[in-house]
């Protein structure tokens, strides 16, 4: 197992597995956050229950160690990928077999890596370092700053833009892939990326604008 | 037609290398993209220059030799061809044409348009076979039954034709579609099953060694592949390097 995860393609085994549990976590995320729709109660029981209950405490520092592996995974996998062609083309038109989302995954990455910089640094430090009476407050609160609203909604593009080509590559990855399923796993991953893109857009905004 | 040709000359493979323009003039829009190479250095040869140093063999789509990364595509711009099949009729007049050799760490350049392709045959060699003698005692074909799925599938997977085509179009210069259709084309089948864990253990060793990127799924690959090798084999391949890990 250990030449398993050493060979290139193992590695990006390790790349999809951590990727699928990020989209699991992102799923999660989104539920959750839908929750300030209904007011500040239910968005403070949320909030309580995410920082009390028992799975989601042990879930966070395997998500902190998800994101990090991906992360390092991640930028070890473009830069070899980018030494296997010391000498680039004069002319390449790239335009014409890939889509953009499949080339840049890591800018898209990066930009995610970015704002998750600053979500840390305004909502999950404060949350845990003071204690926060309501936390719908300070949520909406950082949606009236036009630079943070406009940050985040930049964040979700990037991320739905990461999520269409990863969540399907991630399926030809683990090899779950077939021809009978391709159009089926196709068509989901656009319906994930979108609503979990839109699905935070939409909160940025409403709270933005209300 | 009148054409301006900018091609990648390199006298060696430690030379530098540049791109140089030529013109030709009266191409027939029936020719091959090759027969146009020809008549450039037939012009090359009478005015004593060196002639441009590019590959071919059966100038009919079946051993995989020309190469050439043409207006910024492996085989040019037309699809399900290789380099020989490019007809003349898919350029205009006037048009200026840019011709690169296939580009990867894993296939170094010996000359102008001339790339080493032999990394991909070191990975056929590591695995890429089936350890039995096929001559004296050899069996009646038809004494194991296959599914016509499963034929259809690996026959469609040998049709690779190891030209390279898919690690020049992909941006980490992956190999990983000519490896999928190499282990699939066995892996489909029962004779094949034998060696399959070995197989592809050792095929995905040589292939890291030569300095081949690694797949990300961008799929470029499928699109530029004369022969139409789906990406479901790399899928393919995935699960058969897993099974023979654990
Ligand atoms: C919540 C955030 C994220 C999610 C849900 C996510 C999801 C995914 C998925 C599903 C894949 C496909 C894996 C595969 O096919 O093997 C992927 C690939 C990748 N991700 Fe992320 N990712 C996230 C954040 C990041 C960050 C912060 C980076 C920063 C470097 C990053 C960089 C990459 C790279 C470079 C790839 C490989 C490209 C590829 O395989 O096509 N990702 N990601
Ligand atoms: S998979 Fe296609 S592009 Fe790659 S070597 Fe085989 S025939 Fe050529
Ligand atoms: S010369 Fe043989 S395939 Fe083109």
């Amino acid at each position: 197992m250990s030449g398993y995860f050493s060979s290139s393609v193992g590695r990006k085994f390790f790349m999809a597995l951590t990727g699928l549990f990020l989209v699991f976590f992102l799923l999660v995320h989104l539920i959750a956050n839908l929750t300030l729709f209904f007011g500040a109660d239910s968005f403070n029981a949320t909030a309580e229950f995410m920082g009390t209950n028992p799975v989601i405490q042990v879930m966070q520092p395997l998500l902190a160690l998800g994101f990090i592996a991906h992360i390092i995974t991640g930028i070890i996998l473009e830069l070899k990928n980018n030494s296997s062609r010391p000498i680039k083309y004069t002319k390449n038109n790239v335009g014409a077999n890939s889509t953009w989302m499949s080339r840049n995954m890591i800018i898209t990455g990066l930009m995610i890596f970015a704002f998750l910089a600053l979500h840390i640094i305004n909502y999950f430090i404060p949350i845990k370092t003071t204690h926060v009476e309501n936390h719908y407050e300070l949520v909406v609160g950082l949606f009236k700053n036009p630079i943070y609203a406009g940050i985040y909604v930049l964040a979700f593009i990037f991320l739905g833009l990461h999520l269409m080509h990863g969540f399907q590559s991630s399926l030809t990855t683990t090899g779950i892939r077939q021809e009978k399923y391709q159009k089926c796993i196709k068509t989901l991953g656009t319906i994930y990326s979108l609503v979990v893109a839109l699905g935070f857009i939409s909160i940025a905004v409403w709270f933005h604008f209300a | 037609m009148n054409l301006t040709l900018k091609i990648w000359r390199q006298k060696s493979p430690k030379d530098k290398g540049q791109i140089v323009e030529y013109k030709v003039n009266d191409i027939s829009e029936h020719m091959s993209f090759l027969e146009m190479l020809d008549v450039l250095n037939e012009d090359l040869v009478a005015k004593g220059e060196e002639p441009v140093a590019f590959d071919h063999d059966c100038r009919e789509g079946i051993c995989g030799m020309c190469s050439l990364h043409i207006n910024g595509e492996a085989h040019g711009p037309d699809r399900l061809i290789t380099t020989c099949q490019l007809h003349m009729r898919t350029f205009k007049d006037g048009d200026t044409i840019f011709i690169e050799p296939f580009r990867s760490k894993a296939f170094p350049i010996i000359k102008d348009l001339v790339v080493d392709r032999s990394a991909l045959d070191r990975i056929q060699q590591a695995g890429g076979f089936i350890s039995v003698n096929t001559s004296g005692n050899t069996q009646d074909a038809n004494a194991i039954p296959i599914a016509k799925a499963a034929a259809d599938e690996s026959m469609d997977a040998a049709t690779c034709i190891g030209c390279g085509a898919c690690v020049a179009s992909c941006k980490n210069a992956s190999a990983m579609l000519f490896m999928s259709a190499k282990v699939s084309q066995y892996a489909l089948l029962p004779q094949g099953r034998v060696e399959a864990a070995d197989r592809v253990t050792n095929m995905i060793k040589q292939m890291d060694k030569e300095g081949f990127g690694n797949c990300t799924n961008t799929g470029a690959c499928e699109v530029e592949c004369p022969k139409g090798i789906s990406l479901n084999n790399i899928a393919r391949l995935n699960r058969e390097y897993l099974k023979a890990s654990i």
